[in-house]
């Protein structure tokens, strides 16, 4: 499946929907999402990822960018990540600097 | 035209700075002359910095590979108009950095008596290289024919560190764990999901917190080649690896067979992780380093580095052009030339600076203080450097201070003010006191104190003193007390490897034994190298799974065996909980105590008015040790009001220690009398949990004048 990122906004949630293969090729577009929800200033970050389908180091690059560039007070939740996707958050250590949810409502 | 599945497309920045504007094209490829400097291939706006330093090649080409591609994708000649003095760079633009591998062939003469095997046919990895791809998941066989085994890779440095640095905690209050990434959590028994892996680590620290040490050192974990001389056992068939690393392919990169994520090419991330949590829970991480030699071995061995790019340069050579073998594994790396003196700074202030690494041990460091034709320098330039290298200028630096060619520094290593040591004779002499020998008890005062008959002398404190009875090398704890002889058959040669040397004792039945009171008996004298060890000056290291009972089975040279000679059995924390309960304990005593962990040497005086010198000896009678050669019992007294130089109040400690087969009655010297009654804190002839209490919880002992002290055991009271 063709990688896409949907932004919308709620209040000052920034919700990003993920589908498809996330990797290098990909990447730069979920990056320049990311910044466009930066320039809004949102209070909290919300990955939906039941639909990413496969999550290479590009795209890890692209979360950890995500990370430093919301900034320390910008908590980030990446919700309904499972399978290969949430392992290799897991293996990475990257699930302990954002917060794992299965579910948007828990978020 | 290069390849589109290469190409990342338009890059923002590029036409935002004309010092990063293409100027060439080669092969489709668009180009500028690089910076000489830094060496490595390092990103920049738009593009890649390749640099490398050759000083007799004549051609350097830059070779792209896909990644994990056979093929090269591209080849790229380094103009002659791209070299400065002796160091190619180019920049090389729109590269996919995510798939992209990258080595070097390199042209020049092939005279092996003057030094020269360049190949212009191999296809070379960049010493400098930050992760190495052919290697990425542990025991996976290599393709044997590759023409490019160890590729390097590129590598962004984007880690969310949030507010970690080195921790800097003071060495006086470090203890160190030794331990083996795979060993650790390789075991079924360790129930974590990668086992083996950086990621199994941390789900283990826990474990390495409760345990109470405050380092973990941690054998090899760059990129070496498990499939380095590996064989299979010509009897048993088994797989024999280079399991535990002492031979380098790249000084740069985080093994990727210790990744979990190393398929994905995310191990930098991983290990950087790994780290970042151990310092949240106030752990330091040392990294055991060998500069000493590479895995190119000698003239018969493989040319995939060094040897390829400049091989003058970075091995000693014989006048004939052979290789120096000082560190008994084929080469040696010629550290006091100014051009690997470099790559050594550089390597160790990449670790600190980007993994946030606190401290190193450098295998066989004696080589460091070798010239380039193997004779030692009493002022050796690189141990100089790195010593005061401003990016390392918190870093703990460790020798161990011999080598393979003779060469034996423990208590004269060129320290400057900031080495300490690996202390060999702490080790040898601590073995001999508590297995019985005789002739040992003035030597055991000096190791306790943290040797100052080998470091006292120029000024160096207890902290040069890294104290240790086992260690990687040789038996471990539980095997030092079962077996006499090494029994390393399982290596497949002969018998024939690993040390002789091993001060070891059986305590009456070679191997395992179904004997409940040898059992004891070896339980016990564990006790005692645990607790002799935390109550010494210095810096005490532990090998994993001593605090369990780990065996290897008689085996002191486990360096090939990647099954459950070298993997801890987590099923011994309940087998052997009591001494596990024991250890734990005993490095609690040692943190709670910080008279125990003094900076500088004890004077033998008083120098705080209490009436008591800071440490005072003892034997049978109070105030009169035996130093006699017939001895086997010595005991001695901390003064509280001399912790830390007198800068911090403690209470008193008594240590009796009976080596003898009697039991021995220790008269007690009365502590001041402002410091109240003697408790007893450890005494390792009885039963757990009657063995060690913890720091509070001491019972008061009955007869404040005399202690029985049971044969082979020691006794540790504290006064309050």
């Amino acid at each position: 499946m063709a990688f896409d990122a949907q932004l919308a906004f709620k209040e000052k949630v920034a919700k990003i929907t993920l589908t498809g293969s996330l990797d290098a090729s990909s990447a730069p577009r979920f990056k320049e999402v990311i910044e466009e929800a930066a320039l809004q200033s949102p209070t909290k970050l919300v990955l939906l990822m039941d639909s990413l389908e496969f999550l290479a180091s590009a795209g890890l690059r692209v979360l950890i960018f995500a990370k430093q560039k919301m900034g320390a007070t910008v908590d980030i939740y990446v919700v309904g990540s499972q399978g290969p996707v949430l392992g290799t958050l897991e293996m990475s250590g990257f699930h302990h600097s954002v917060y794992i949810q299965d579910t948007y409502a828990d978020a | 035209m290069a390849s589109d599945t290469v190409l990342a497309g338009k890059i923002d920045s590029l036409e935002a700075r004309i010092d990063y504007y293409p100027t060439h094209e080669i092969a489709g490829f668009r180009l500028r002359p690089g910076k000489p400097f830094p060496f490595g291939a390092t990103l920049v706006p738009g593009g890649v910095n390749f640099s490398v330093f050759s000083s007799y090649a004549f051609t350097c080409v830059l070779v792209l590979f896909e990644k994990g591609s056979v093929e090269p994708l591209a080849e790229i000649s380094f103009p002659d108009s791209f070299r400065i003095g002796h160091v190619w760079s180019m920049m090389v633009f729109d590269l996919d950095c995510e798939r992209i591998e990258y080595g070097y062939r390199m042209d020049g003469p092939f005279d092996t008596v003057a030094g020269h095997r360049f190949n212009k046919d191999k296809i070379l990895l960049d010493p400098y290289a930050k992760a190495v791809g052919g290697r990425d998941v542990w025991g996976t066989s290599p393709d044997w024919d590759s023409l490019f085994p160890y590729r390097g890779r590129l590598v962004f440095e984007d880690f969310d560190w949030e507010d970690d640095r080195p921790l800097e905690v003071p060495i006086e209050d470090l203890v160190i764990y030794e331990m083996h990434i795979r060993s650790f959590t390789r075991h079924p028994s360790s129930g974590v999901r990668h086992p083996g892996t950086f990621a199994a680590m941390r789900d283990k620290i826990p474990y390495i917190k409760e345990l109470g040490v405050t380092c973990v050192e941690l054998m090899p974990i760059y990129e070496f080649d498990e499939f380095e001389n590996s064989r299979r056992h010509p009897d048993t068939g088994e797989m024999l690896y280079n399991y535990w690393g002492y031979s380098t392919v790249n000084f740069f990169a985080p093994k990727a067979g210790f990744a979990a994520t190393g398929r994905l090419g995310m191990q930098v991330d991983e290990l950087k992780n790994l780290v970042k949590e151990l310092h949240k829970n106030n752990i330091e991480v040392i990294l055991d380093v060998v500069f000493n030699h590479t895995a190119e071995g000698d003239e018969r061995g493989p040319t995939f580095s060094f040897r390829g790019i400049d091989n003058k340069t970075y091995y000693m050579l014989t006048p004939e052009g052979y290789y120096y073998n000082f560190s008994g594994c084929g080469n040696t790396l010629n550290c006091n030339n100014p051009i690997v003196r470099s790559i050594v700074l550089d390597c160790l202030r990449y670790w600190a600076s980007e993994y946030h690494i606190d401290g190193f041990r450098f295998d066989l460091a004696a080589i460091l203080g070798r010239d380039p034709w193997g004779a030692p320098l009493s002022n050796p330039p690189l141990l100089e450097s790195l010593a005061f290298d401003p990016v390392l200028g918190k870093c703990k630096l460790i020798a161990e201070a011999w080598d393979a060619g003779g060469l034996y520094q423990v208590g004269s290593f060129p320290a400057f003010g900031r080495w300490a040591e690996w202390n060999g004779k702490y080790r040898d002499d601590l073995r001999c006191f508590l297995k019985g020998d005789s002739g040992k008890v003035g030597s055991l005062a000096q190791r306790i104190q943290g040797s100052p008959d080998l470091y006292g002398w120029n000024g160096r404190g207890p902290t040069a003193s890294i104290n240790f009875i086992t260690c990687h090398d040789g038996f471990s704890m539980y095997d030092l007390f079962s077996y006499n002889e090494k029994h390393n058959e399982a290596n497949g040669e002969n018998n024939n490897d690993g040390g002789n040397d091993n001060d070891s004792w059986n305590c009456g039945c070679e191997g395992e034994t179904s004997d409940p009171g040898i059992i004891n008996f070896r339980k016990r004298l564990i006790r005692n190298a645990w607790t002799i060890l935390m109550v010494s000056h210095g810096i005490p290291m532990v090998l994993m799974g001593d605090e369990m009972g780990r065996t290897q089975r008689g085996n002191n040279n486990t360096y090939c065996q990647d099954n459950d000679l070298n993997w801890l059995d987590w099923g011994l924390m309940d087998e052997n909980a009591d001494l596990l309960r024991f250890a734990r304990n005993m490095v609690s005593f040692r943190m709670a105590h910080p008279v125990l962990r003094n900076r500088y040497h004890l004077s033998n005086q008083d120098y705080m008015g209490s009436g008591y010198a800071d440490i005072s000896w003892h034997g049978e009678s109070a105030w009169n040790a035996d130093w006699s050669d017939e001895s086997r019992t010595l005991a001695f007294m901390l003064c509280g009001k001399h912790a830390k130089s007198g800068t911090v109040c403690d209470e008193y400690i008594y240590v009796a220690m009976n080596s003898h087969w009697e039991t021995k009655c220790f008269e007690i010297p009365m502590p001041a009398p402002d410091s109240g009654k003697w408790y007893v804190a450890v005494n390792t002839a009885m039963p757990s949990p009657e063995d060690i209490f913890e720091p509070g919880k001491e019972p008061e002992l009955g007869d404040q004048g005399h202690f029985l002290v049971t044969p082979y055991s020691v006794v540790v009271l504290v006064a309050r």
